[in-house]
Parts: C-alpha cells; structure tokens; sequence
C-alpha cells in the first residue's frame, strides 16, 4: 500500500440546515455537522460511528458535496473539493464514489443491472460498445456476480446481491475513495459478512481508502484502522481502531461501547452497562459547552460552560474536560 | 407440570399468485411459565409468522394455517373463536412490535392508549384505568407520567414510545409477552436502556417472554432458551449455554461465527455464510440448509433429517449427528471451531 500519504483531509467542516421554526418567517439553523475534522491515510479505512441524528451521514455526503458545506475544507489529495468548480467536481467525483445504506432503494427498479453499472462509464465516457459490455461483466465477476446477471433488473435479487450491485457500479470508474454509508446495516447477518469480506478484499487487491460510516460498532471495530465516534455534530473521540475498543476515554464512547449486547452467556451475565439517562438532545438547540454533558455521569460546571477541547497525540485524540 | 405455551407441528403457508409459500413447516416448542424463549433466525425464515399465528394476527387469506396446534395454558388458541381470541390478545398475551412509531395511534393521547386495553378487558371505572395506566408509566420509567399521560406520540422519542408499547402490553398482567424484535428500530443507548427494563420487569412481574430478534448479542442477554430457525423450521434449540458454548448444526456454527466480536483481540476473517435461503414456494426434499452446507452429504440431499436429541433440552435436525457420520462430524466441528 501507499504508505502515509493523507488521501482525505477534511478541516473544520460545518454544515448547517435551516429549518422553518415555531412561528412563521423564523427560521432556525439545524446544526447537522458542527466543525469535525480528519484525516484518512490512502488504503486505511476511517470508521464513523454514532446513533442516528449524529450528523454522520450527513459528513459523508458533505464530503462528496451533495451537499454544499457550510463552511470548512474538504482536501483530496491535495486540493480543497469545497471550491472545485462544477467541471473538476465531476471529475472528482470520479475518483470518489459512494455505497448507500438501501440496497431496495437505491437502484433504479425499471434499469438492469447492465444498465445500472453502465451508467457511470457512459457519463464519465470510460467505455463504449463491447469494451463496455466486457467492462461490466468484469465487475460483476469482481463482486462475485456473473455475466448472466447483467440482462436481469433488481427486483430479481436479494438484498446482498442487491448490495453488490450498488459496489460494482460505484467500482465502474475506478475509484480510489469510497464512502461506504451504512453498507450492510439492512442485510441479514449471514449476509453481511459475505459483503463486508467482499469491500475487504476489494481493498486489498485495488488499494481503496473507505470512510466507513455505520451504528454497528462491532463491524466497525473490525473493518477500521481508526474510529471516530459522533456525538450532536461533533467527533468526541478518534483514535486507532483497536486503542479506542482496549481503551475508550470519552464517557461516551465508554457508554456506546458498554451498550452493545455481547453473543457470549457467561460475560453477558458479569457485564455491567452503563445506562445514559434521557434521550439525545435536538440538534437544533445543542446543550452549550460539551454538548455530551446533559447526559454525562461525570458532569462538572465547566462542562456546561465551556466547549472541550481536543487533547491526546496523534493515535488518540479526546474532547472531554475530564481527562 | 404442563407448560404454559406449547406449539405443536404448526405449519403456516401463504397463498400469492405465485403459488403456495410455506413459511412455517411444522414446528414445535415449549415455553414453561416465567421462561424467556429467542426465536433466531434471519428474515423470512418464519420466526414472525410463529408468532403471529400464536396471536392469530395473520390475515386470511393470503394466510393459512395448515396445521398443528397452540395449546396455551391447555386451551388451543387455533380453535378459538375471534370473540373468545379478542379476550387473549392483550389480556392473556401482550405483545411489543419492532416499529413502535407505527404501532402506536397517532391520534390518541398516551395515557388512553396504555388506559384502552385495561378498560376493554376489566371491569374497571375510567379512574382506575386511569390510575392503573400512571401505574404502568411509572413502571416503565416513563418521566413525569402525569404530563406524559396526555400527551400523543408524536410528542415522544423513539425510546419512549418503545417504553409506552411496553406499558401496554403489560397493563393486564399478561403471562406471556412476546417481543418481535422490539430494539431493531433503536440505537444502541436506547436499546440497552430498553434491554434493561425488559430483565427488571421480567423478574419482578414472572412474566413469560417470547423474544424475535437477529441479534445474538440480546439473546445472549436476556433469555434462557433458543430456538433456531431456518426456513420455515427449527434447526436446533436448547439453552443459551448449549447453543453459544456447544452448538451441533452448521447454520448455528456459522450464524455465530460471521458476527465480528469488539472482545476480541486479534482481527480474524469473517466467515459468511454462502449463498441465500432456499425458496419457500418449493421447499427442498431434503435439508433446506443443504445448498449453503460445507458439510453436505449425500443423505441430506434427499432426506430431510430427523431431531437429534443431544442432552436434555438441546436438540438439533442434522444428518451429521446421525451415529453413521460421526467421523466427518467430528472432522468438520474442528474446522468450524478453529
């Protein structure tokens, strides 16, 4: 692999939602994503976890600017995606494709499968005639579908194979980063290992770099060198992959990670949770200070006052006054 | 001691255009009174319409149920009337659904919801619903339960409408609850603070609980028996101990082993499961985990195979435990543990 080249850094990235507010003519501002930043080595996978309503799909697709940032830098290999005008966008978004959480969704029903991973080659101009044709029964073989599948549509597969799909076309342009959102959190647990074997084994042989965002903790752990955990539009906590499950610093990522059932009976039973009080509060109006303190055991005044900042080198950062 | 549920070779099939699906292929299980029984298996392997039918929820046609019986507390539920049906549901047997965004009336305050089904099933004035209703809030750790009480749904989160379902399932002191993967739609938080609930009120009220979920990690939590299904039948059951720590059939060996654990240390290869479940419109003659089987013999393409009883309690439907396979069983249970 490249070793240590940076591939993604994303700086103090913000993005904002109006929303109508409770009287007419007042708007308010949904603060999705407030001021996050990372960055992501070419070939490692970044892992982004968070319980929904935490902006981490929404950093995703800011990313690749579907949706406009408010304010912030987005720099690949090199160069700021936030101002790229529209004619480099689309070739930056050739270079970065993404994987949707819905397999049902996210084809179109009425294209085939042929038509669906062809699509991307013709708007980039990558292949035409039999050069295509062979182009797409190469990717389908490259997902562990064949060549007969390209004639069908996708009501007539599963949702893995489904999901498969969505890979070989976001593969179609050869891409080097993927943004791979909830890929498997709609697939049947048999299932979902066979597609995270597959983005696995896609990475090896081709070298990709995933931003990897999911709720499913334990599959991030696994596929991630490093984890960064979402809590109200903030990262809390980023760290290596294996240093943040060994060692979670934030009492959030404590929490998160305490909440998750383990399949073992025996540490099942000697498991102590801890239990958050409450729910999330509105992103809307996000608690001043850590935004994590209305909800913290260890809660102190400074908490609700002042915004933590980021402490920790380089393999383990943590924004928590306590520590 | 009879039991307080007990299933026997329930088969349930749809009818669609297509031709006649059978989802449940003649299964059978006991609950004992106070017991918590998982039903695992993934989707469309029959474990919803198992409950379903014991509620009598499915609706006919497409629905049909072919054959078998329910027998709760002696009486077989498939050969009540809807009346005589009307006065289990709720009462006897309270249920949780997976959605609780859609499970709940929008329409109606909370507290008359939890309220509706005291006052349908006891003979009680609107004050004692009422009371009984703040009762049931309060049990669940809803905050505030006067205030939450006239509020609607809208008004909650997720989590608590979670909470409210459960009140409502509860509020006549059922015997049994079944649970149809009630923390899918939760986060994690929320779903260990749903988790939580559900053991403490389990243990203080002695109720039953039939518990639908994918999650292994849950079973492992909360229950004390399983039952594995895989199309439309059981695989294997025994107790959460027999299943995690002694498993016997490879659909069992390779649900627990494609799930990644975060406890352990070095980082190993998943192993998936190939393939999909068969078609249920034509189920296979023999083992329908067959096509799927590293360990698929001759026999099990023909001949579907009998329960093997292995202790008392754990069973498992395999070929490989046939005395006559004990060599490759044993050969592939090494490769399946390694």
């Amino acid at each position: 692999m490249n070793n240590n080249e940076t591939i993604m850094e994303v700086k103090n990235l913000v993005k904002y939602f109006p929303v109508a507010g409770e009287t007419f003519g007042k708007s308010s501002l949904l603060k999705a994503v407030d001021d996050v930043s990372f960055t992501i080595k070419r070939g490692e996978t970044l892992g982004l976890v968070g319980e929904s309503g935490c902006g981490k799909t929404t950093v995703g697709r800011t990313i690749m600017r579907l949706y406009e940032p408010t304010s912030g830098k987005v720099i690949f290999k090199g160069k700021d995606i936030v101002s790229a005008k529209p004619n480099e966008m689309k070739s930056i978004r050739r270079q970065i494709q993404m994987i949707f959480q819905d397999p049902y969704a996210s084809l179109n029903p009425r294209m085939t499968v042929s038509d669906i991973i062809g699509e991307p080659l013709d708007i980039h101009r990558l292949a035409k005639g039999n050069a295509r044709k062979n182009r797409i029964h190469e990717l389908l073989q490259m997902v562990g579908l064949n060549a007969e599948h390209a004639t069908r549509y996708p009501h007539e597969f599963s949702g893995g194979q489904r999901q498969r799909i969505g890979i070989a076309r976001a593969l179609a342009v050869e891409p080097e980063f993927i943004i791979c959102d909830e890929p498997i959190s709609a697939l049947d647990v048999s299932i979902q290992a066979q597609v995270i074997n597959l983005l696995e084994e896609l990475q090896e042989n081709l070298g990709l770099t995933y931003l990897f965002i999911a709720h499913d903790l334990a599959m991030v752990k696994h596929i991630s060198t490093q984890v960064a955990v979402m809590y109200l539009g903030k990262i809390v906590e980023i760290a290596d992959s294996h240093e943040l499950f060994a060692n979670p610093q934030h009492p959030y990522t404590q929490a998160l990670l305490s909440a998750i059932p383990t399949p073992d009976p025996k540490i099942a039973k000697e498991h102590k949770r801890i239990i958050l009080e409450g729910d999330v509060p509105s992103p809307i109006d996000p608690p001043a200070g850590c935004r994590f303190h209305t909800r913290c055991r260890f809660a102190k005044d400074i908490c609700a006052q002042q915004e933590p900042e980021f402490k920790g080198d380089s393999k383990h950062q943590v924004a928590c006054h306590l520590i | 001691m009879t039991a307080l549920l007990e299933v026997k070779d329930l088969r349930v099939s749809f009818f669609i255009p297509a031709g006649e699906v059978q989802a449940v292929r003649g299964i059978s299980f006991t609950l004992e009174k106070g017991e918590s029984l998982a039903i695992v298996g993934e989707s469309g392997c029959g474990k919803s319409v198992t409950v379903q039918s014991i509620m009598r929820l499915l609706q006919s046609p497409p629905a049909k149920i072919a054959g078998g019986s329910i027998l709760f507390q002696g009486k077989d539920l498939l050969k009540l009337s809807e009346r005589e049906m009307e006065k289990v549901r709720g009462n006897e047997i309270g249920m949780i659904f997976q959605d609780p965004m859609t499970s709940l009336n929008p329409t109606m305050k909370i507290g008359k919801q939890i309220a509706e089904g005291v006052r349908m099933h006891r003979k009680v004035s609107t004050e004692d619903a009422k009371r009984r209703a703040l009762e049931m809030e309060n049990l669940v750790g809803l905050p505030h339960p006067e205030r939450r009480y006239d509020q609607y749904p809208h008004e909650f989160s997720g989590g608590m409408r979670q909470r409210t379902m459960i009140a409502m399932s509860l509020a006549c002191e059922p015997k049994l609850v079944i649970a149809d993967e009630p923390t899918t739609a939760l986060d994690v938080t929320i779903q260990a603070q749903i988790l939580e609930l559900m053991k403490d009120i389990q243990k203080r009220l002695d109720t039953a609980i039939i518990l639908i979920t994918h999650d292994l990690g849950i079973v492992a939590d909360l229950c004390h028996r399983v039952v594995v299904m895989y199309a439309g039948k059981i695989i294997e059951s025994g107790s959460i101990e027999d299943i995690f720590y002694n498993p016997q059939h490879p659909y069992t060996w390779g649900l627990l082993k494609s799930v990644p654990s975060i406890h352990s240390q070095e980082k190993r290869r998943l192993v998936p499961i190939p393939g999909q479940p068969p078609d249920l419109i034509k189920p296979p003659a023999g083992c329908a985990f067959m096509p799927r089987c590293k360990y698929a013999m001759k026999v099990c393409v023909e001949h579907d195979p009998a329960d093997f009883q292995i202790n008392n309690g754990h069973k498992a439907a395999c070929w490989l435990l046939h005395p006559a396979a004990a060599a490759i069983k044993e050969a592939a249970e090494l490769e399946a543990r390694a």
